[in-house]
């Protein structure tokens, strides 16, 4: 591992790991030990989720705005975007459905 | 190595390896629309469990943050492969995937010994809609390591036969991708599925 590229991945891969450990163990803590009311709990997961794919993004797949090629940034981009629609929508219609047939 | 030093053949095969590796990228993308799509057809289904067991009564906690461990350790673990292919140190990356192999390995039999496990207490996924598209999601991910490990044996021998030629370079590169990849929707899974079931 003498190479300095070697070594600077070596170190991107080890931050990852470490940022990643955290962000799982908290969620994990607070579902242990119940530290926090439920819907607390649930908004620290999510936002814990949300961080933990951007550093798997990030120090994993190494994605950044310098090296990575544009067209993958642009795939990338319109992925999140069709997921936002379809997902989004998705919750959209059957919640709506939910409330209306309650009625 | 510069670009300025590479042959016109080595310049070639870059250029392919490079198109390969977007076009891979493209299908994990494919890949992440059908994730988002099975995590939001599990979320609707959560409260459709037909009088049938919930979530709360069938996870494991510790099953999930020991699955969880696993598979973030195996994608460090890949990782290291990754750097010993740039320093073209061959056994260091028959080394890394051996251990990415094992740690990939027993994370698939924690979920195949979870899944027998609810199936014989009744809780299979012809039970409700919720048991449906729980085993559908996480069966889904879990058929996709399956194959990254068959994956990773395969690659393995072509290290050892070949050895790190560009070729084998270039698909080590997008299997990295894969696996980092299923370990991003296993951070859904823990986040969507285990988590809040269990809150």
């Amino acid at each position: 591992m003498e190479h300095p590229e070697t070594r600077h991945g070596l170190r991107s891969y080890l931050i990852g790991f470490v940022l990643a450990v955290i962000l799982s163990a908290v969620p994990f803590w607070l579902v242990y030990t119940h530290a926090l009311p439920p819907q607390r709990t649930l908004l620290v997961i999510g936002i814990a989720a949300v961080l933990q794919v951007l550093v798997h993004l990030r120090f994993f797949l190494h994605i950044n705005f310098t090296t990575t090629p544009r067209e993958n940034i642009l795939a990338l981009v319109f992925t999140a975007l069709l997921l936002f629609i379809m997902v989004g929508g998705s919750f959209w219609i059957m919640f709506d459905l939910h409330s209306r047939m309650m009625l | 190595m510069s670009v300025a030093h590479m042959s016109e053949h080595e310049r070639e095969e870059a250029e392919t390896h490079e198109q390969r590796a977007l076009g891979f990228w493209l299908y994990l993308m494919g890949d992440a629309v059908i994730f988002a799509l099975l995590f939001a057809t599990y979320a609707i289904m959560i409260p459709g469990t037909a009088g049938g067991p919930t979530g709360k009564q069938l996870f494991e906690l510790d099953n999930a943050a020991i699955e969880t461990v696993l598979l973030l350790v195996s994608s460090m673990t890949f990782g290291f492969a990754s750097l010993q292919v740039k320093a073209g140190n061959r056994g260091a990356v028959l080394a890394w995937l051996a251990i990415t192999f094992l740690l990939g390995t027993a994370f698939v039999f924690l979920e195949v010994r979870e899944f027998s496990g609810m199936i014989a207490q009744g809780a299979g996924p012809d039970r409700s809609g919720f048991l449906s598209a729980f085993f559908t999601l996480v069966g889904t991910h879990g058929v996709h390591v399956t194959m990254g490990l068959i994956w990773i044996v395969i690659l393995g021998a072509q290290v050892a036969l070949k050895g790190l030629t560009m070729p084998v370079a270039s698909r080590l590169h997008r299997l990295g991708l894969f696996w980092h990849f299923l370990d991003i929707a296993w951070v859904g899974i823990f986040s969507i599925v285990y988590l809040p079931g269990l809150l």
